[in-house]
């Protein structure tokens, strides 16, 4: 008797896992030109993938903010296009957690294995450093793209818009939607998140240069810690809290969806803008009142890979070194040239990319 | 025995002195924010930690057996994920079948864990962190750095969504039967004579083995149902979702008076916990403490009140001692 209940869940538990697999096995398909995901099997599967085009090419390395984020997901595919189209191989790792010692680890690792350059989307500001002047010690070649680490310990950033400029656009947008005065609030990530903090800092900034922005108030900054549960918390309380707030700015994709959900739900009036993936803000996006965002920015994380595998293949090359002022030419992009911003030197794709009802459909069946 | 003090009433009862924190909890609460109170918040307190609400129950069950399982959220995160993925790539989107299978998926779950504890004798929290990283890990796996997003999970979320009365109706149904399996049927007796005694247990008839099983496979359910009921309420799927939240379940015993020893704890006194871990986490961002010291002011108030339980206990055996030496 016992047995045969035994049986009976290990063979529901299989059929459960076979119907997992399905899920998977059709994801297969659209993702196979992807880097491999999977936090430990990427070591083997994407050197393998290569070895035949490389024909003693550059080993570029990327290091993610953590497993299982689709942003990062766009980022390492971009990059990966990029760096074979320029000879080389790519190898990705995705730290298990979103942390800095779970990065320290990868890059350890990379160091022994001897790649030629090592990119990094840093989950903290100043605690890779010491591992990061130890890869450039063994002559690897250091640049960050998304988030950026102190100037010192890298070549150059690969930035995806100007920090001023983001910090610009979405307070525009907010004085937009706000019609030109009253309440505004923004619901950001955790409060140590480095390009939160620092497109929050200059979003403050452009609103104290210009007395255009005097009717406009920022109530409140909430740190929702891009999770789910704590923003629709976090989204709920500035609501109630503040029954004349106009509008919410979320830069933050996780923030932005947990938030566009809530005030949607509610049928709220106060809209909603900031940084979001097209393919999670589907559903949220429109001008209407039943809709909570008319319309968000982002940039193109696959271009970002690209100019960022681009910058790698470059430094890795020899072609640059990451002072102000080089050149070089990335691929389909055009040419690009390297900006000192405040002594750190940069690479900037463009400016951040609008996302309107009427084009959002299209980005998310890119896979964006 | 009529003639019990006012006093004694209210420190011989777990559940009364709960409820005593949680009427001061919410007047300090309601002073610093009025509206906290209205039924629309109320509401959304029980729809926001539907989640800890449900696994809480479970948690009961194993911590009643002197166990414990910090695997719940990961399991949480595989069964949510599965069926998140479903119905991204367009397999099922049927509500009502998408429940099942989450479900199942974590009494799958739950069982190997229950078997591995009360077979192989292993103690429970390495298991069970051995299966933590193992569920997650597969929810990472399964969901190849992919997400399951609002238009993915489209028709399914308008179970969770706000104002639809689904995540109420199961808070409402899983509560009521547990409270009745744990108080009037002999299952739930078992469990609770496994935990006092596992070696009295055993000798008076009871298959201790079997009621460890099961109590894991309870806690799988609805670990399973829990990541289902995420999806719908989020309208999102994430291998990371609830990261770290299955302290907030086991603090939501720990406050309800439930004993990590085994053998002591009540389903109304889960609910209280719960409620309580609920109506801080609701409370926090309302009451305007600054957004950085948060976790702080939550830990110094689940201390205080797990404190406050354990010196209730205390005046509660001593009087009881009193009693039998008259």
């Amino acid at each position: 008797m016992k047995k045969k209940v035994i049986s009976l869940v290990l063979s529901a538990v299989m059929a459960a896992g076979m119907m997992a697999g399905c899920g998977q096995a059709q994801q297969a398909a659209p993702a196979a030109d992807a880097a491999a995901p999977a936090a430990d099997s990427t070591e083997a599967a994407a050197p393998a993938a290569d070895t035949g085009s490389a024909g003693g090419g550059k080993t570029i390395a990327l290091v993610t903010k953590s497993a299982g984020n689709a942003f990062m997901e766009l980022l390492a595919n971009g990059v990966k296009e990029a760096v074979e189209a320029a000879g080389g191989t790519l190898i990705v790792k995705d730290p298990s957690a979103a942390t800095a010692d779970a990065q320290i680890t990868e890059i350890s690792s990379l160091i022994s294995q001897g790649v030629d350059a090592i990119i990094v989307s840093a989950n903290d500001e100043n605690a890779l450093s010491a591992v990061l002047n130890e890869a450039k010690d063994a002559g690897i070649k250091v640049l960050t793209a998304d988030s950026d680490v102190a100037a010192a310990d890298r070549a150059v950033f690969v930035n995806q818009a100007d920090v001023n400029l983001i910090g610009q656009t979405l307070l525009d947008a907010a004085y937009d939607l706000a019609g030109g005065s009253g309440q505004y609030a923004i619901l950001s990530a955790t409060s140590q998140a480095t390009n939160q903090n620092a497109w929050i800092d200059a979003m403050k900034a452009a609103q104290e240069a210009d007395p255009k922005y005097a009717e406009l108030e920022l109530v409140e900054v909430a740190y929702g810690d891009d999770e789910p549960q704590k923003s629709t918390d976090q989204t709920q309380a500035l609501l109630q809290n503040y029954p004349d707030l106009k509008v919410i700015v979320a830069p933050t994709t996780v923030g932005i969806a947990a938030a566009a959900k809530v005030l949607q739900d509610q049928g709220s009036s106060v809209k909603l803008t900031g940084l979001g993936l097209p393919s999670e803000m589907q559903e949220y996006m429109g001008t209407d009142d039943a809709h909570s965002c008319p319309y968000m920015y982002l940039w193109n994380m696959i271009e970002l890979g690209n100019l960022t595998g681009s910058t790698a293949m470059a430094l890795a090359n020899g072609d640059i070194t990451g002072a102000a002022g080089e050149k070089f030419t990335a691929g389909d992009l055009g040419d690009y040239e390297i900006v000192d911003v405040n002594g750190a030197t940069q690479v900037v794709l463009g400016p951040p990319f609008q996302f309107t009802p009427e084009n959002v459909k299209e980005w998310a069946d890119k896979g964006m | 025995m009529k003639k019990k003090s006012f006093l004694a009433k209210l420190t011989g009862s777990r559940e009364v002195s709960l409820l005593l924190v949680l009427i001061v909890l919410l007047i300090v609460i309601t002073i610093l924010s009025p509206t906290f109170l209205a039924p629309a918040n109320i509401a959304q307190i029980f729809r926001n930690n539907a989640l800890t609400f449900v696994m809480a129950l479970g948690m009961l069950c194993v911590m009643l057996t002197a166990g414990i399982d910090i695997s719940i959220t990961s399991t949480l995160a595989f069964a949510g994920m599965t069926i998140g993925l479903l119905q991204k790539y367009n397999v099922i989107h049927n509500t009502f079948l998408l429940f099942v299978i989450g479900t199942l998926i974590g009494v799958g779950c739950g069982f190997i864990n229950g078997l591995i504890i009360a077979k192989a004798k292993v103690a429970p929290i390495i298991c069970t962190m051995g299966f933590m990283y193992i569920w997650r890990g597969m929810a990472y796996v399964i969901s190849n750095n992919n997400w399951a997003s609002g238009a993915d999970v489209a028709g399914f979320s308008d179970f969770g969504k706000d104002g639809s009365p689904g995540p109420y109706v199961i808070l409402i149904v899983v509560y009521v039967l547990f409270f009745i399996i744990m108080k009037w049927t002999r299952f739930g007796r078992r469990i609770y004579a496994v935990g006092s005694n596992a070696e009295a247990a055993r000798v008076s008839g009871i298959n201790v083995d079997r009621t460890v099983i099961s109590v894991y496979t309870i806690m799988g359910l609805l670990a399973g149902l829990a990541g289902v009921l995420s999806v719908s309420i989020y309208a999102s799927a994430q291998p990371n979702m609830q990261y770290g939240k299955e302290m907030d379940v086991i603090a939501a015993c720990v406050i309800g008076g439930v004993s990590m020893n085994g053998g002591r704890g009540s389903v109304t006194g889960t609910f209280l916990g719960a409620l309580i871990i609920a109506i801080i986490a609701k409370a926090l961002p309302l009451v305007g403490i600054d957004a950085i010291a948060q976790n702080l002011v939550k830990g110094i108030i689940i201390l205080a009140v797990v404190i406050l339980n354990v010196v209730t206990q205390r005046m509660m055996d001593r009087q009881n001692l009193l009693r039998r030496e008259m």
